[in-house]
């Protein structure tokens, strides 16, 4: 497998499945072992016809094995890396059951054809529980397939026949490779997928073992792999001017002066007509703007610096972070918009309640900061648009360009590379369709980069919120009522993007008397889902005021969190209505797993108490521990964060992170699921310690240097334990996040007294 | 205006403006892709080259200050005893999560032991802070580093 950069030569990315089909016909008795798994929304999977039987009619089958005859073995992986591990980790689930030889395996990022592959994108740590079965059935498949061949061959019952290695197995001694066999195998009837024996966990030999990212040895060799390196012949370089305000218009420009500059070709005033996005929310469509295209990419940046724009600023110019929080704190006395929840009587039991506790608490706007800039490259001929870019979301990319370029969506070709960083960033598409239309404006391959400042001011940022909290305990220190009132945002009567607080927040369900109220402000912010949307705000407010409850109540912090999850005390409220992914739910058709289980919550709290010490270890002047626990993406995680407080000038060290996950009963490869919880918990601290986006007359305030981000010296030891549990194993890109932020702030409280309500972390607090 | 530069033991005559910073001299006048653009402005190290041997932002050097120097980049590194070192303890730790910054990285870590053959911690974070890796594999590396200097490459900074 080679992977170049220009897609003409045949990046993987750019390998269609016809052309793919012919590669293999080409090898010569290597056969494509069609895997006929069509694999429905809910994730089932059912039989349909054989790709070798019908070369290139195949529309409704999925492909992911190719044996060749020298018994390498191709496996596609069908969602983008961005960074989890899913181009290594999908393909292990296939090989395990394959039985193959991992040492002979290439994997290919798969082309973005979801009647071949199902859903394709990678958001909402769903990769993992949507494809483990299906793809644990095409592996066994593809066996199953190798077995009948041989049997027919030998003329032996397939029941005298076993797999190891690559290698089919007689009982009489005889053995074939499965690259002698694909030929044979691919003229076979497939299994009834629904009866395939899948192997028993106890036997894996490629799941459960820690592989190496599949891509990494082309990283550290700086070859060419990331949307940014990609390079199509005669190709130009742009850049996109969009308003410093949201929402703003282009007026007019300095175009011929721009046009004069060294190196430019073209200069586009871009006017967008009437709503410009789809209805998903994800998609913010073609904004208004001014693309400069050049010979090279640092010359077209360079005329940046010349331009000259008269904007159209807008509605949006009003609004500000400073006018949002007077907004919050004035709604926050009034009633609520909307009382989403309401268990027993909070109100009544608060008023009847022994001690009571109010606190209000806020976070601000966050920035993704993928370290690739947003980027995309596109070539727009004879009515048709192919594009390379480093996205979460082809699917949507796709019906977003063919939509604003007025072409049908066949007409678009878009190949997944991979990305430097997603965090969720990368599920809007607005790259994309920015390319699109610049590369059909100039008429010639255009790559567009943004420099980081546009890449800073122009996302979808993780929203803002307000909230209010109120709570009740009786003379025993229970806690009887809980109340919280949110004020977040809304666009035009609809809750911002990433924003909303669903019913079911914990400690809903574990408290008698529960009201979960919230008010919205018009926001005129792009705003969308980052890394544990909703849960990494709400993480952050619940979980550090549930330690005040504990402290409140002269109760230990953990066991107090034990103690609540030990029963539910209110009757379960009727399901939510399903969410599209990304939204910190699933999509209608997504498996959303088992229901919440409060004993796996005790579980990993158990097991992060004896990992980190918790309660037994002395700790100096000004350090503390603090714990926290969230369940986000189908993911158990207790956190326990040392940090110490410097009180000379309220400096933070954060000593030491403990991480303990409960994602099931397999952790299909060690290596990177470590790799992503030690990320996300650092993610988190970063975050909390100094992250934030202020709007200022309707831009953003920020610049780069402005936006720290965690580095080398500021990273804490990470310690990551997994508590095994028989259920089907879930994703891991995101739900280590949540909880390592309120655990932070708790053990800047057990460090200090000082309670931290408010993100960014604010050292001059700390002071003594 | 005509510069020869030497790049990986390689001479390279480009025609750029002066004032080209040598990475998109890089990255798009001679095809070497593995410098990345991160920010810019020298603040995130993904560009990291070695001129003459030092850790230097390319984002931010003019081609009319490079000279005749000696550049080396990530595609490069490796013909050296410590750059091929640093990459396979890369590996070997499996330090990449997305991995764009990554060459940044192996290039100052290739730089700091090229200069320093067992660094402690502090030395490190010294070394390595002016590098971001937004996915945050700061302790792999921490330990990748280690590795590739021959020392234990457990944490062993005091909690």
């Amino acid at each position: 497998m080679t992977i170049q950069s220009t897609p003409h030569a045949g990046a993987d990315t750019a390998v269609s499945r016809r052309a793919f089909l012919s590669v293999s016909a080409a090898a010569g008795g290597g056969m494509l072992l069609a895997l006929t798994i069509p694999q429905h929304a809910d994730g089932s999977v059912s039989v349909h016809k054989s790709a070798a039987e019908v070369p290139g009619k195949d529309t409704d089958i999925n492909a992911y094995v190719t044996i060749a005859p020298d018994n390498s073995i191709t496996i596609m992986s069908k969602v983008p890396e961005i960074g989890q591990g899913i181009k290594t980790s999908l393909p292990m689930i296939i090989a395990e059951e394959l039985d193959a030889d991992w040492s002979t395996v290439h994997i290919l990022q798969a082309p973005l054809d979801p009647k071949l592959y199902g859903a394709q994108f990678a958001g909402g740590s769903f990769s993992t529980p949507l494809n483990w079965e299906p793809l644990r059935r095409a592996g066994a498949a593809a066996r199953a397939m190798l077995i009948t061949a041989a049997a027919l061959t030998w003329k032996v019952p397939e029941s005298d026949i076993t797999t190891s290695a690559g290698k089919v197995l007689a009982k009489d001694g005889r053995s074939m490779t499965y690259g002698q066999l694909a030929s044979q195998a691919a003229r076979v009837i497939p299994p009834d997928m629904k009866n395939l024996v899948l192997k028993d966990p106890k036997n894996y030999s490629i799941v459960g073992r820690s592989i190496g990212g599949i891509d990494s040895p082309k990283v550290v060799t700086g070859q060419p792999l990331f949307g940014i390196d990609v390079t199509v012949p005669g190709m130009r370089y742009a850049v996109f001017q969009k308003c410093p305000v949201f929402g703003g218009h282009v007026v007019s420009a300095n175009v011929d002066e721009i046009k004069a500059r060294p190196g430019v070709l073209n200069v586009f005033l871009i006017h967008p007509e009437g709503p410009t996005g789809l209805p998903d929310g994800m998609a913010m469509g073609l904004q208004s703007g001014v693309a400069i295209v050049a010979s090279s990419w640092w010359q077209a940046n360079k005329a940046l610096e010349a331009l000259k724009v008269v904007w159209d600023e807008g509605p949006v110019a009003s609004q500000s972070s400073a006018g949002f929080a007077a907004k919050a704190q004035e709604l926050s006395t009034q009633k609520p918009h909307k009382v989403i929840r309401t268990d027993g009587d909070a109100k009544t039991a608060l008023a009847g309640a022994a001690k009571t506790l109010e606190a209000a608490y806020s976070y601000p706007f966050v920035y993704h900061c993928n370290l690739e800039p947003q980027n995309s490259t596109a070539v727009f001929t004879d009515g048709k648009l192919e594009i390379w870019s480093p996205t979460q979301n082809p699917g949507s990319g796709k019906t977003l360009i063919a939509k604003t370029l007025g072409i049908p969506d066949d007409a678009v070709t878009v190949h997944m590379t991979r990305c430097g960083g997603g965090f969720g960033r990368r599920l809007g598409s607005d790259f994309m369709v920015e390319a699109a239309m610049i590369a059909k404006l100039q008429g010639e391959p255009v790559k567009l980069l943004w420099n980081r400042t546009q890449d800073l001011q122009h996302e979808f940022y993780r929203p803002g919120g307000f909230h209010y909290f109120k709570a009740g305990l009786d003379a025993q220190g229970q806690l009887i009522a809980f109340t919280d009132h949110y004020i977040g945002y809304e666009n035009n009567g609809r809750a911002s993007n990433s924003s909303d607080l669903a019913a079911g927040e914990f400690p809903a369900k574990y408290v008698k008397n529960l009201e979960l109220a919230t008010s919205t402000m018009q926001l005129g912010v792009p705003t969308g889902p980052m890394r544990a949307p909703g849960s990494n705000a709400h993480a952050f407010v619940f979980q550090s005021f549930l330690d005040e409850v504990a402290h409140a109540a002269g109760k230990d912090p953990l066991q107090h969190l034990i103690d609540l999850y030990a029963e539910e005390r209110a009757a379960p409220p009727p399901p939510a209505p399903p969410r599209p992914p990304g939204r910190g739910g699933g999509g209608p058709g997504f498996p959303m797993g088992p229901p919440f289980s409060g004993k796996r919550a005790q579980g990993v709290l158990e097991m992060v108490r004896e990992k980190s010490g918790w309660g037994k270890r002395q700790l100096p002047a000004g350090t503390g521990m603090g714990v926290a626990f969230y369940y986000s993406h189908l993911g158990y995680f207790a956190e326990v964060v040392q940090a110490t407080v410097l009180p000379a000038d309220g400096s933070i060290k954060v000593d030491k992170v403990w991480v303990v996950g409960d994602v099931g009963s397999v952790i299909i490869n060690p290596t990177g699921a470590l790799n992503q919880c030690e990320g996300a918990a650092l993610d988190g601290i970063s975050q909390a310690l100094g992250q934030q986006i202020t709007i200022d007359r309707g831009r953003v305030a920020q610049t780069f240097p402005e936006y720290p981000l965690m580095r080398m010296y500021q990273a804490p030891q990470v310690q990551v334990d997994f508590k095994i549990t028989p259920f089907s194993p879930t994703g891991l890109g995101e739900p280590a996040l949540p909880p390592v932020i309120p655990a932070l702030c708790n053990a800047i409280f057990a460090a200090t007294g000082k309670r931290i309500r408010h993100l960014p972390i604010d050292t001059n607090l700390l002071k003594t | 205006m005509s510069y020869t530069i030497n790049v990986n033991g390689t001479p390279h005559t480009v025609d750029v403006d002066g004032d080209t910073p040598l990475l998109w001299v890089l990255r798009d006048s001679l095809e070497l892709k593995g410098s990345k653009f991160g920010c810019g402005m020298g603040l995130c190290g993904a560009c990291t080259v070695h001129i003459n041997g030092t850790a230097t932002r390319s984002c931010i050097t003019p081609m009319s200050a490079v000279g005749n120097s000696n550049i080396t980049t990530i595609e490069g590194i490796g013909t050296s005893e410590t750059g091929r070192r640093v990459q396979d303890a890369w590996l070997k730790v499996d330090v990449v999560q997305c991995g764009y910054c990554q060459a940044g990285q192996i290039m100052s870590a290739t730089a700091l032991l090229n200069t320093n053959q067992k660094p402690t911690d502090k030395d490190i974070d010294n070394a390595m802070s002016g590098n971001l890796c937004r996915c945050a594999t700061y302790a792999r590396i921490r330990a990748a580093i280690k590795q590739a200097a021959g020392l234990p490459i457990t944490d062993s900074r005091e909690v």
